[in-house]
């Protein structure tokens, strides 16, 4: 059989760097070292399985397996190390104003430590990131994916280059705790997090370490980011562990985590070819800016917002039990091809296959029957409502 | 109970009467991780040795298992489609996929026996 197999997220890494991403087995024989986190250690202790993602060395999953660390996390409380990802602080002149510039979000309307989830966007209105944004009180601070973040920095210090100042925090770590029991858990370091409303940011201390906490997350369910020194991490991360609902869960179960949520992956299911309109994130363009624009790629998304998008991401369920991957092809009950996925897999929780892609308009609509071309046969499916699994966010 | 064969892409084989069982070895579901989803050929269906025989997948990816042997399908294991976790849990036992009329029972000759697939793994890391 084919070990390495094809996969959406993550590599499998041979002794002479033989990867293989998405199908394609890419050679590299002298690739540059991968980077680690601070928690590089903490995961070779714990039995981590380690694969490259986004130039480092990352965990996809831990002895008990992807399944049981997803079914975890929707149950309990599941503890990432997402250190990876590239944490920014603006600050100077008017930050607000000046990032307003380059996404569609209202970002003015944020109160101070109030947080949204909103896309960097170019001159097209494609898609260059997504990320979250939280109102401190001398700026912004940033959260982008770990494959963007030297392209997002870039881009952010060119276009606001007399506006602000764009940092980068350096020797930092963050963490995700996610799930029903997370709040229960950090409770007994922070009496105050249990009162953290959801999309809020906190700023508080866990063994004695100094820590930004937002209350956010990529899977669907209530639960904590925390942004720490790099220092302190193995120490939190072991104090966390120690506590009997929490796991350690690797991004393998991250990525069938936001897939049921109906999350977006950048670099999957948004890309710079891909709009807010076609990526049905829409919701993301402030009131204020639909009227006012004054954004990096205004002209095509208003016009989208007012005409409609030719194709749209959809949510899609495979009706067997057979898997459907990234890249296969979307036909419609007439043969044509009308899509293809950006995401697919396996949901741990729905029991049953789960995608996401983008189809044509005229075949975007709930219910809509399609099929799906898997080795060479065309398999039953049908566009469904996102997500596919509730979300359970703390906003009572 | 006749003697295991092995395959250098992680598959076993051995004869039961006239058939040969093929599955994937222990080492090869502790690398693919919790199989959700395993699919098998028709009855009938003719197997090529080295060829594709059927598809396992787990969480995150699909993998094709080739046939060690040349044949014809007789026997597929229809409790892996309800419970494909049988394939981490058994895998050398009820984790089984296929069961094959050997075209040529010589076949199986050229193929590792229970030591050198053992060698071979080690030399893998």
């Amino acid at each position: 059989m084919n070990l390495s197999g094809s996969t959406t997220e993550g590599a499998v890494v041979g002794r002479l760097g033989v990867r293989s991403v998405g199908g394609l087995v890419i050679l590299a024989a002298d690739a540059a070292p991968l980077k680690r986190t601070p928690l590089y250690s903490l995961h070779l202790a714990l039995g981590a399985k380690m694969v490259p993602f986004a130039g480092y060395e990352m965990p996809v999953h831990y002895p008990s397996g992807i399944l049981n660390e997803h079914l975890h996390t929707r149950s309990q409380a599941g503890l990432f190390d997402v250190s990876h990802m590239g944490q920014l602080r603006i600050a100077g002149g008017d930050p607000v104003k000046a990032l307003e510039t380059l996404v569609p979000g209202d970002l003015r309307a944020l109160d101070l430590l109030r947080m949204r989830y909103t896309l960097l966007l170019n001159q097209e209105g494609g898609i260059l990131d997504d990320l979250m944004a939280t109102r401190l009180e001398d700026g912004l601070f940033l959260v982008v994916n770990a494959a963007r973040k030297e392209a997002d920095l870039a881009h952010l210090r060119e276009r606001l280059e007399r506006l602000t100042t764009v940092e980068v925090m350096e020797d930092r770590a963050l963490l995700a705790l996610q799930g029903p029991a997370a709040a229960t858990v950090l409770s007994r370091f922070c009496k105050d997090l249990p009162q953290l409303g959801f999309m809020t940011a906190m700023e508080t201390t866990l063994a004695g370490y100094e820590c930004l906490v937002t209350r956010s997350g990529y899977t669907g369910e209530d639960g904590f980011e925390i942004s720490l020194p790099a220092v302190g991490a193995a120490e939190v991360v072991e104090m966390l562990l120690a506590r009997p609902e929490v796991q350690p869960v690797g991004l393998g179960a991250r990525d069938s985590l936001r897939l049921e949520a109906g999350l977006c992956l950048y670099g999957h299911d948004i890309d710079e070819t891909t709009t807010p309109v076609e990526a049905a994130l829409a919701w993301t363009i402030g009131k204020r800016r639909r009227v006012e624009g004054g954004f990096l790629g205004t002209e095509i998304v208003l016009r989208q917002l007012a005409e409609g998008a030719t194709r749209m991401r959809v949510g899609i369920r495979p009706d067997g039990r057979a898997p459907a991957r990234e890249d296969t092809q979307i036909v419609s009950s007439s043969g044509a091809k009308v899509g293809r996925l950006t995401s697919g897999g396996f949901g741990p929780s729905v029991g049953g296959p789960v995608a996401m892609g983008y189809v044509d308009r005229p075949h975007a609509a709930e219910d809509t029957p399609l099929a799906l071309l898997v080795r060479g046969t065309a398999r039953p499916a049908r566009v469904v409502r996102l997500p596919f699994v509730h979300h359970r966010y703390h906003t009572g | 109970m006749s003697t295991y064969r092995f395959t250098r892409d992680h598959e076993w084989v051995r004869l039961d009467g006239d058939l040969a069982i093929v599955g994937i070895t222990d080492y090869a579901q502790s690398q693919l991780g919790d199989v959700v989803y395993v699919e098998l050929p028709e009855i009938g269906h003719r197997v090529e040795k080295g060829k594709e025989a059927a598809v396992v997948e787990s969480v995150k990816a699909a993998s094709e298992v080739y046939a060690p042997v040349s044949g014809e399908v007789a026997q597929v294991n229809e409790m892996l489609t309800a419970d494909p976790a049988r394939v981490n849990a058994d895998p050398m036992g009820e984790g089984w996929f296929i069961k094959l009329r050997l075209d040529d029972p010589r076949e199986l000759d050229s193929l590792m026996d229970e030591e050198g697939y053992k060698r071979f793994i080690e030399e893998q890391h």
